[in-house]
């Protein structure tokens, strides 16, 4: 077993896959010698070569379009946005091209291709750097979307993603890049498993990305007064694992759901809409979303806090539902 | 530049099926068989023929709304191309694209495009690919003056100079981008200059002399399997009928578009090959009989072919999760 940060899972997922398939390549703003914004990629220039590890211009459409056009004609690229907020600067070439292209087609061509989306407050990154816009991508039949939490989840959802024949988003958090954790397995954990992260009987919290973090938190806070929520967290935004929310319903009855993004349109108020079409019966409580405010990400430090929801949201949400 | 016959026999072949097919389509639209919107490319037939008569089959082209032209100059089937604009089962989208998403993989034909401009950054994706794969492949780029104001000819032309790759950029000067004239939509005359911006060649010729774009696009391929990057062909041609089917188009100045009626790209060439004695005219007339032959044959394929099944409607959006039908 290795311990691993969350940056080093995901860098190590990539070049697993790029040591064993030369189709395999990446590429984005200052990604090669400069090792990525964040240091993701740090190394794998040197590993890897110019060839393999290519720096874009700061171009967002042609970094998407590169990845679609490369993916069409037979390799597997993975394009990193420095941050998921630029993703409004490439979309056409995400929503209109690759989430399209395989349908428009008759089925004919496939875009084997990943792209990277550093997303998520808590760094001071304010308005235009912070957003987690997961809602955006997950809204649009034909992409995948994964979000992981841990370093292991890291790890095989990259290996799944790059494996896999369709666009998939690999939403990453940056406020968790230097979060350590055990990688155990260095398998691939396939789109649309979900986790549960910590065992619970009373309440179900559904949480995604650094929120899984909070959930756990709440947890161990809450199970000091008796009280045992069970912490899940789907991994895959889409493929969604419906199944695994729907066992840990029918023992918890009781469901809060929580996410980064903010609240109005987010994701969160998808997974609450199938819950409350699809697993009714289940329910004892109504369903509880809890997500950031309806604003944009501000930069004060304390007004940045006062934005994100964090571990006592839920505690209070589930001392409201005893 | 000497072209040989079979070149020009080819070339005179290409432009009368676009020729044939497109006036097909502008009746058919008329009589409502095809639904939606139908781009034509009526008069611009010299580009696409020019420039696809000098690609391999393994060369890649990536088209634009108004792409029939350059699917059938690429080598397209025009049975499932008719099938697919009657948005039948056998088109070539199983009638999910339509006029302006046919795509043809073994072709090299990655998809006509119906956003302006984004075919520039798929070719920068299929040149990098290329060169990656280190193949000699090219990748020929077709898209409208109008596109050349869209961020991604800007951001693909630049990306394809710093990593040299083997794109040829051949802007359409159709005159027109939708209602508004190049001298409307832009402050420049000649759209080539723009190369220099990227430090690339950028040449504007003749794009009613299929000719001059054969040699042209000859000298640009060859530059680009050689390693030496992207050329930016401007062709100076004529959108003869509206945006689309069904715009009445008056904007265009009637003596405007007379005096390009008069460029027809077709006679051009039949009066050169007569001229110099390259083919006969009964030679011609046989090409000619035997495009409206296949154009018949692709319409009765598209009439009685089937429409699709509803279910196949949420197939093929991904390549493993079939989604469900869900009850209304």
């Amino acid at each position: 077993m290795k311990t691993m940060s969350y940056a080093e899972a995901i860098r190590e997922g990539m070049s697993i896959r790029m040591r064993e398939n030369p189709n395999v390549l990446l590429f984005g703003e200052d990604v090669g010698a400069f090792g990525g914004c964040f240091g993701v990629s740090a190394g794998m220039f040197a590993e890897f070569g110019a060839k393999r590890v290519r720096d874009t211009p700061i171009s967002e459409g042609a970094i998407i379009g590169a990845a679609v056009g490369s993916a069409a004609t037979g390799l597997r690229p993975i394009a990193e946005l420095m941050f998921c907020d630029f993703l409004t600067v490439g979309m056409d070439q995400l929503v209109n091209q690759a989430a399209k292209m395989r349908y428009m087609f008759g089925g004919k061509i496939s875009l084997p291709m990943v792209v990277r989306l550093p997303a998520g407050a808590g760094v001071g990154a304010a308005a235009q750097h912070s957003q987690s816009l997961e809602a955006w991508v997950t809204h649009v039949p034909g992409l995948k979307v994964v979000f992981p939490s841990t370093p292991q989840d890291a790890l095989g959802l990259m290996l799944s993603a790059i494996d896999d024949d369709n666009p998939v988003m690999y939403v990453e958090h940056k406020a968790m890049y230097a979060t350590k954790g055990e990688v155990a397995s260095m398998n691939p954990i396939p789109l649309g498993k979900g986790d549960i992260k910590h065992t619970g009987k009373d309440v179900t919290v559904i949480a995604t990305g650094k929120m899984v973090h909070e959930a756990l938190d709440a947890a161990k806070k809450l199970d000091a007064e008796g009280i045992s929520i069970e912490v899940l967290d789907p991994r895959s935004l889409y493929p969604l694992d419906k199944k695994l929310i729907e066992q840990s319903l029918s023992k918890t009855h009781k469901v809060i759901i929580m996410t980064e993004e903010t609240r109005r349109g987010g994701y969160g108020g998808e997974i609450s809409a199938i819950i409350g079409e699809e697993m009714f019966d289940y329910l004892d409580a109504a369903i509880v979303r809890i997500g950031s405010l309806d604003s944009p990400v501000p930069f004060s430090p304390i007004l940045e806090k006062a934005y994100l929801p964090n571990a006592q949201d839920i505690i209070n949400a589930v001392h409201k539902m005893e | 530049m000497k072209i040989s016959k079979d070149v020009m026999k080819d070339m005179y072949l290409r432009m009368v099926r676009i020729r044939e097919f497109e006036s097909k389509a502008q009746n058919l639209f008329a009589e409502g068989k095809i639904p939606g919107f139908v781009h034509l490319y009526l008069g611009e037939e010299a580009v696409a023929t020019g420039v696809c008569e000098c690609l391999r089959k393994d060369d890649y082209i990536t088209s634009t709304h108004r792409g029939h032209g350059h699917i059938v100059a690429k080598g397209g089937n025009l049975k499932f191309m008719m099938a697919e604009l009657f948005g039948k089962a056998t088109g070539y989208c199983k009638g999910k694209g339509g006029s302006m998403h046919i795509a043809d993989r073994d072709m090299g034909i990655l998809g006509a495009n119906g956003i302006v401009g984004a075919g520039q950054n798929i070719a920068v994706g299929a040149g990098l690919s290329a060169i990656y794969r280190g193949t000699d492949q090219v990748c020929a780029c077709f898209f409208g003056d109008g596109s050349t104001n869209q961020g991604t000819f800007h951001e693909s032309l630049n990306l394809a100079a710093i990593w040299k790759l083997p794109i040829i950029f051949v802007c359409e000067n159709n005159n027109y981008g939708i209602s508004m004239s190049q001298s409307r939509h832009q402050a420049i005359k000649d759209i080539a200059d723009r190369g220099a911006a990227y430090g690339i060649p950028g040449i504007a010729i003749d794009g009613n002399d299929v000719m001059a774009v054969y040699e042209a696009a000859t000298e640009a391929i060859a530059r680009a399997r050689k390693g030496q990057g992207p050329t930016l062909i401007e062709c100076k041609t004529y959108r003869w009928r509206g945006h689309f089917e069904g715009d009445p188009a008056i904007y265009k100045p009637k003596e405007e578009q007379a005096a390009w009626l008069k460029k027809d790209p077709l006679p051009r060439l039949k009066s050169f090959i007569l001229e110099n004695k390259i083919m006969t005219e009964t030679e011609l007339s046989d090409i000619d009989k035997q495009v409206k032959g296949e154009i018949v044959e692709a319409v009765q394929f598209a009439e009685e072919s089937p429409e699709p099944t509803v279910e196949s409607g949420v197939h093929d959006i991904y390549s493993d999760i079939v989604e469900e039908v869900r009850s209304r």
